[in-house]
């Protein structure tokens, strides 16, 4: 199965039951352990694995066309910021470590309410403008792009 | 049944599947309309949903207007060569204007943007795309939806749009059931934003067995834009126009920054490059105008993607397979291999994991590319979806019914996979039309079109009966049997899949039969595509899990049948490498150089099919 879980370090906390966009990860009644219902409806998408507290998600290439014996291991940390995977190859020749930034602002500070800007007046309304723009668009004062700013003009001659 | 009903009444704009077009709907429609009640529906949670859940390491669609780099209307020129001809130009000079914009808020809310340390622009990936740390795109702009919707509903399948009782052919809302509850949800709207995606598995995939969740686009996409609009009544276009893309073999992994970042280059299997050896030929096929293959140096066209794909195939066929991606020089640089690992690891685990498993290094062996099965999508390198009315001050009259992205439908705009004619938009470009539809959507309400909306106590029971049917129908029949998977009365959303997909891939040219169909395959297709319809009724399922998976078949099979239709229509090949018409082989401008634009009749479910006209809006230069 693409996924599975390490029995014994679950503790069923369900947030990979919470993530799953494919809806595959479930807890098991009995065991109340998490396990994936669905292989063949995993994309290897990770998201479950990255969302689990304790490391307790791994995932093994696709039995139609992976051999065993590799590990794809992955560390995601919203405080740091950053996002940490190690390959480890099956023949054990090739052993990487990689890092990469998941945001560079601390999480939701930079995202503007939009209920608490001023509100559009009817002149914004009635053009073709969004909201920050055209400010956002060329980040100067640049209007927004019609067919004629541009120097367009409808080309005569329609195809039917 | 024991499942409770729950109603969220008054809301003026439902958001319909929050993916990258949903949760831009939902950020935007707050601005433009502050006191108005926004709601989302979501299958998922939208934190991680739709085809961006793992990530994403470039952003396909930014012009750098800003830096100089390239105006609208050089997109429209570029997306409509790339589609043979075939796009809504209005509709994409409207993204592309935009589209900066979106980009630019990306960055301030925390998006790692990679910067060229010369030029101090982003660093781009090609002359479209630039390149991020995108891992947490979608957590991001999941964080602006939130922060705009009054209520984020997950888990909620919405499989039915409601129609308002009192007005014929205007939205009213949508229901669904809660995935984790099973309760019914009932979301009374006038304006519904429909970003529920694309179609992945209608056709079937490479991969089998446990790895049939391997497909390019995710598993979870079920063509759920397409489905709830169809049934709602919307005119479809270029629901033909599937994507068929070369990957890397089995993984699916993304080819775009090996290409144009890394440099990389496809050879055959005797080490030679086969490529330009395909276009003389193909050219006698489609034309000077889409492939010069003596001035192309000239006019600096690109080539079109289906026509690479087209080369591809016929290589392969010709017995010089496999093709392959050569690594092997760029990959000597350390920090090109790091990227080349990094693009995986950000967008499509499973080609690392596979690479891991098989002991692939791609510094001293090329890896195998292959051609995927076909994928019906609106917003990636193919234009399937509603025919909707584009911006008022470019927009000619047939393209123009008042609301911006706003269907044939009244009260119901799209985003994203689920608006036709706008291949090239990709993730920013999604989000970018989720705004314009949230802005437009905004200004029907307080024009007043969406006054005195009805929705009848019949429609909501009539809807709720035919929701649960499938766990009806498994409960009167499954003690029949000792047990299993083999009954006489009913199949299972699983089993009912797999005959979608050896249909469509055998009657409308998925890769068993190398893309191609005729007139009499599309024929006979249909006819079974209709017995199917006919057991669709008879789709039992287990629990609330298999209902989820009876509902999403549902989207699928209407998605396919459009396709069928549409596909069935166009009597040319318009995109070799994508699909193949046998008994039209030739491209055929004289008489189809057109959109397309289909009509699924909401009472008989007939279909009725048009041409309709193709402006170009800009010129060559
Ligand atoms: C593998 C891959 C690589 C890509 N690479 C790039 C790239 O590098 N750069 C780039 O810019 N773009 C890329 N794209 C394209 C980009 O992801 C899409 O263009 C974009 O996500 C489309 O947005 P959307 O909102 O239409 O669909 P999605 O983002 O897929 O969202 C659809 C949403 O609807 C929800 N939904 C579906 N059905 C229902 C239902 N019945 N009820 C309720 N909700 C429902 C889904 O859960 C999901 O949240 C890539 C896509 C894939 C799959
Ligand atoms: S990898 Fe993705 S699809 Fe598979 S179980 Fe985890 S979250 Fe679900
Ligand atoms: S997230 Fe981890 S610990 Fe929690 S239920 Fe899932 S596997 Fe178990």
């Amino acid at each position: 199965m693409p996924t599975f879980v390490y029995m014994t370090r679950c503790d069923g906390c369900g947030q990979c039951v919470d993530i799953c966009p494919s809806d595959i990860m479930h807890i098991d009644k009995t065991l109340r352990r998490a396990y994936n219902i669905e292989p063949n409806m995993c994309w290897e998408c990770y998201s479950c694995v990255k969302a689990c507290p304790h490391q307790a998600i791994d995932v093994r290439g696709y039995a139609d066309f992976a051999p065993l014996g590799h590990s794809v291991r992955v560390l995601r940390d919203e405080e740091k910021g950053t996002i940490a995977w190690r390959i480890k190859f099956r023949n054990g020749k090739k052993d990487m470590e990689l890092l990469a930034p998941i945001t560079t602002k601390p999480w939701g500070t930079a995202i503007p309410q939009l209920a608490s800007e001023a509100s559009p007046g009817n002149e914004m309304r009635d053009s073709e403008l969004l909201f920050n723009e055209p400010k956002y668009i060329r980040m100067d004062e640049g209007g927004l792009h019609t067919l004629e700013s541009n120097g367009l003009k409808l080309k005569e001659g329609v195809y039917y | 049944m024991a499942y409770k009903t729950i109603i969220e009444d008054d809301i003026d704009v439902l958001v319909a599947g929050a993916g990258l077009g949903g949760t831009g709907a939902a950020f935007e429609a707050r601005y433009w309309g502050k006191d108005k009640k926004i709601v989302i529906a979501e299958k998922a949670n939208i934190d991680r949903s739709g085809a961006v859940a793992q990530g994403l390491y470039a952003i396909n669609c930014y012009m750098g207007t800003r830096w100089g780099e390239n105006n609208p209307e050089d997109h429209v020129r570029y997306a409509r060569m790339d589609l043979m001809g075939m796009v809504r130009e209005d509709l994409a000079f409207d993204m592309a204007r935009h589209v900066d914009s979106a980009v630019h808020q990306f960055e301030e809310w925390g998006l790692p943007l990679m910067k060229d340390p010369k030029k101090g622009t982003y660093m781009r990936e090609g002359r479209w795309q630039i390149m991020i740390h995108g891992e947490s795109y979608k957590p991001i702009v999941a964080e602006a939806a939130k922060k705009s919707a009054d209520k984020v509903f997950n888990r909620i399948c919405v499989t039915h749009l409601l129609m308002d009782d009192g007005k014929e052919n205007r939205v009213a809302g949508a229901v669904g059931f809660n995935v984790r509850t099973g309760n019914y949800h009932v979301f009374k709207s006038k304006t519904v934003i429909c970003g529920a995606g694309g179609a992945s598995n209608i056709f079937k995939p490479r991969s089998v067995g446990e790895g049939a969740g391997r497909v390019w686009y995710a598993p979870w996409s079920s063509g759920s834009a397409y489905g709830l609009m169809i049934e709602a009544g919307a005119k479809m276009t270029q629901m033909e126009n599937r994507i068929v893309l070369a990957r890397f073999k089995d993984g699916y992994g993304p080819v775009g920054a090996y290409f144009l970042h890394l440099k990389t280059y496809t050879q055959n299997g005797l080490g030679e490059e086969y490529e330009s050896k395909w276009f003389p030929k193909l050219t006698e096929m489609v034309g000077k105008e889409y492939l010069d293959t003596e001035g192309q140096h000239l006019s600096h066209k690109p080539i079109p993607t289906c026509l690479r794909n087209h080369a591809f195939i016929s290589e392969v066929n010709a017995g010089r397979g496999p093709i392959h991606m050569v690594t092997m020089e760029a990959f000597q640089d350390p920090h090109l291999e790091e990227i080349g690992w990094h693009n995986f690891l950000g967008m499509t685990v499973g080609q690392a994991v596979l690479w891991a498993a098989t002991d692939v290094d791609p510094k001293y062996e090329n890896p195998e590319l292959t051609t995927s099965e076909p994928y019906v999508m609106g917003s990636h390198a193919t234009g399937c979806g509603a025919w909707c009315s584009g911006p008022e001050d470019v927009s000619p009259d047939e393209y123009f019914w008042g609301y911006n992205r706003m269907t044939t439908v009244e009260g119901l705009f799209g985003a994203g996979d689920a608006v036709g004619g706008t291949p090239h938009a990709f993730s920013s470009g999604s989000f970018t039309e989720g705004r314009l539809a949230a802005k437009a959507a905004c200004k029907y309400i307080d024009d007043g079109k969406a006054e005195g909306i009805r929705v009848s106590e019949k429609q909501i029971e009539d809807l709720k009966t035919r929701i649960y049917k499938p766990l009806e129908t498994h409960r009167v029949y499954s003690n029949e049997v000792v047990a299993g998977s083999v009954n006489p009365n009913f199949i299972n959303p699983r089993q009912g899949l797999d005959r979608l997909q050896k249909l469509m891939d055998e009657y409308c040219g998925g890769f068993g039969v190398n893309y191609m169909t005729n007139e009499k395959l599309l024929q006979i297709g249909l006819k079974k595509m209709k017995l199917l319809e006919e057991d669709m009724e008879k789709i039992a399922a287990e629990d609330i899990h298999e209902l989820l998976r009876a509902w999403e078949l549902h989207h699928r099979v209407r998605t396919s049948e459009s396709v069928f239709q549409h596909t069935l229509f166009r009597k040319e090949t318009r995109w070799p490498g994508y699909y193949y018409r046998g008994d039209a082989m030739k491209l055929d401008d004289q008489n189809w150089h057109v959109l397309t634009v289909s009509h699924r009749d909401r009472k008989t479910g007939e279909y009725t099919m048009e041409k309709a006209p193709l402006y170009h809006l800009v010129g060559d230069e």
